[in-house]
């Protein structure tokens, strides 16, 4: 069963990654199990400078889910080249470099610091983090303005560069066709969706920055729609995440559309779910009567010109 | 190195009002853990609980291979972790953190002042330095006389002082009113944020260590949820809680 996807500036034995955010820098779970069972990984957002992020508490528990408002705390594009890069290259493993800015500027500036170093292999293009005023979030809620900042992006990128979709938005078809006109090689979607949840003991929202993002299985069903939706709109290929857990939810994403999917907050729930799921994926795809990975991606989308 | 293992509940107790203690076998990684590490505890399914619950390790017991813990029931997930009965088995991560570094220091005389479910894990701390030769007095804070644990405990490690906020038990008022008249050359704290900085501010001529709580995502180092800004100059200078810590020295990071 080959389980092996080629998109664009990623060679993918498999279509399993972990999320932005969700695992450093590869370090920790490194320590617990092979990281070249991967298929890629996206590291933490960078940004031009070191960010402290958010004041504590940064994260909460919700019903099948949870809140998070880190802030893009990251030591700054330089020392993350410097520092955390040479660790991943120990291993055969695709880097998809996630960046975040406050404007238009910190983007190019942050992309052009990447192109310092052969060790990433493709940008995810952070225009979408709830988490912190000037985070981005401006750039993922205006069509325009995420036209420009993808089109400066790709200008100066020595890689393929993935748009990151926000799903607070109330058209994610025309953010999604914004960006491929403005040259994006993909989409990747979805980042958290604003929330907040408020504290009884002391009546206050209980994140200090008192929103932050949902994540988890909580918005799985979103994240589908979203890119089921998409898919009919646009001809880049989609890296998929919100709320996988399980290899039947990985396949729920590719008939969706999605080409290779991330997975986040499980990896807290269960710091093994990512080699798990990768060893379960084959009997997933074949108890539903697939061949491999490629021969399910967007495979939920024939049935609706059946019906029509 | 962190392991994720199923640990079977050989044992379980009510030990005070709402406090539980139970011991899990664990095989020999057990004997691998310092004082002051925890555990990580899935304590439910991802509709549940989507996170794990941090709790000290109170005690290693080399015999049957085991750990406890002892835990307050505060919330859903410690309310779950209550169901579940001897025999039953637990999905943990072990050991987090970083411990209290007690082969790195020279002490002869230790404080060991704990408030409510800070206290479980200054007891295998207690037993560690007893059995380096270490002298060891302890002051142990509760809200009130139901809520006591432990002391028979503390008392067979050395002076043992309890004291409960109502008077109810022990001596009344806080840890900070008793340790002031003690002697020792190093303190190690853990209880709530307001009381390790009432010790800390208190015992500031001494050296000491103490250690604290935050919200965790992964527990492991990786998520960035459990910061605390370092107390150093350097600019945006942090530490991890479930990494770094959870002990840090006195005065290391901004509590
Ligand atoms: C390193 C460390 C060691 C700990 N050791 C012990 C111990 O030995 N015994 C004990 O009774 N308790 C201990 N705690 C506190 C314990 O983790 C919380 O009481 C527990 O997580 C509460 O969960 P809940 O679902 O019942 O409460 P809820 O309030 O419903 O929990 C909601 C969320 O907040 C988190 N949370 C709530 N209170 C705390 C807290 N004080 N610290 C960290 N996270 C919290 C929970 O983990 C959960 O994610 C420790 C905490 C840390 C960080
Ligand atoms: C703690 C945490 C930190 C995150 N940090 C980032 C980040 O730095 N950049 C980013 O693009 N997305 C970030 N995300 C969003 C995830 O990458 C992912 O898009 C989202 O959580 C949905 O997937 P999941 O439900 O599998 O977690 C973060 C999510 C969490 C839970
Ligand atoms: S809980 Fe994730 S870094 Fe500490």
């Amino acid at each position: 069963m080959s389980l092996q996807v080629n998109l664009p500036g990623l060679s993918l034995k498999n279509p399993i990654m972990p999320a932005s955010g969700c695992f450093g820098f590869g370090r920790e779970y490194g320590d617990l199990y092979d990281l070249n069972q991967l298929g890629a990984i996206i590291i933490k957002a960078a940004t031009r400078e070191a960010r402290y992020g958010n004041q504590t508490p940064r994260v909460a528990e919700t019903p099948a889910g949870m809140l998070n408002a880190i802030g893009l705390q990251n030591p700054g594009v330089d020392a993350i080249i410097d520092q955390e890069l040479p660790y991943l290259m120990n291993y055969d493993l695709p880097v998809i470099a996630n960046i975040a800015g406050s404007t238009v500027e910190e983007y190019i500036d942050v992309t052009k610091a990447f192109t310092r170093t052969n060790a990433v292999h493709a940008l995810e293009l952070n225009i979408s983090c709830p988490n912190v005023k000037e985070g981005g979030v401006q750039f993922g809620t205006d069509p325009e303005l995420a036209k420009e900042v993808t089109y400066k992006v790709k200008e100066v990128s020595h890689v393929p560069v993935y748009v990151k979709l926000s799903p607070n938005v109330s058209n994610i078809g025309a953010m999604a066709r914004a960006v491929e006109d403005a040259g994006a090689d993909g989409l990747s979607m979805i980042n958290t969706l604003t929330g907040m949840q408020i504290h009884l003991p002391s009546k206050r929202p209980l994140l200090a920055n008192q929103t932050g993002g949902l994540s988890g299985p909580a918005i799985k069903p979103i994240a589908i729609r979203m890119i089921y939706e998409v898919k009919q709109q646009v001809s880049i290929p989609i890296i998929g995440m919100g709320g996988i857990m399980t290899a039947e939810d990985v396949l729920e994403f590719l008939l969706a559309g999605a080409s290779a999917v991330a997975v986040g907050t499980a990896n807290f729930h269960h710091p093994f779910v990512c080699p798990e799921i990768i060893d379960a994926l084959p009997d997933v795809l074949q108890k539903y009567g697939f061949t491999s990975v490629e021969d399910a991606i967007g495979k939920g989308h024939d049935h609706d010109l059946s019906r029509t | 190195m962190i392991n994720q293992l199923m640990m079977t509940i050989i044992d379980k107790k009510t030990i005070a009002k709402d406090t539980i203690e139970m011991r899990l076998a664990g095989g020999a990684i057990v004997r691998t853990i310092e004082p002051g590490q925890f555990v990580h505890i899935n304590v439910g399914n991802q509709g549940s609980h989507m996170l794990r619950r941090p709790i000290s390790i109170a005690d290693i017991n080399e015999s049957d291979e085991s750990i406890t813990i002892i835990f307050k029931v505060i919330g859903s997930g410690t309310e779950d972790l209550q169901s579940y009965q001897i025999g039953q088995e637990l999905d943990v991560l072990l050991p987090c953190g970083s411990g209290y570094p007690i082969k790195e220091i020279n002490v002869k005389k230790a404080l060991l002042v704990g408030g409510g479910i800070g206290v479980p894990p200054l007891y295998y701390l207690g037993k560690k330095l007893k059995e380096n030769g270490v002298e060891v007095e302890s002051v142990i804070g509760f809200q009130t006389k139901s809520s006591v644990f432990y002391e028979q405990q503390f008392a067979e490690l050395g002076a043992c002082h309890v004291v409960t906020d109502d008077g109810s038990y022990g001596w009344k008022g806080y840890v900070t009113d008793v340790i002031d008249q003690l002697d020792f050359d190093y303190y190690f704290s853990c209880g709530p944020t307001g009381m390790l900085r009432a010790v800390s501010n208190k015992l500031e001529n001494h050296k000491g260590f103490i250690s604290i709580e935050q919200r965790m995502g992964c527990g492991i180092g990786a998520c960035y949820a459990c910061v605390v800004p370092t107390n150093d100059d350097e600019k945006n200078g942090f530490k991890k809680i479930c990494k770094d810590g959870p002990v840090f020295r006195a005065n290391e990071v901004v509590i």
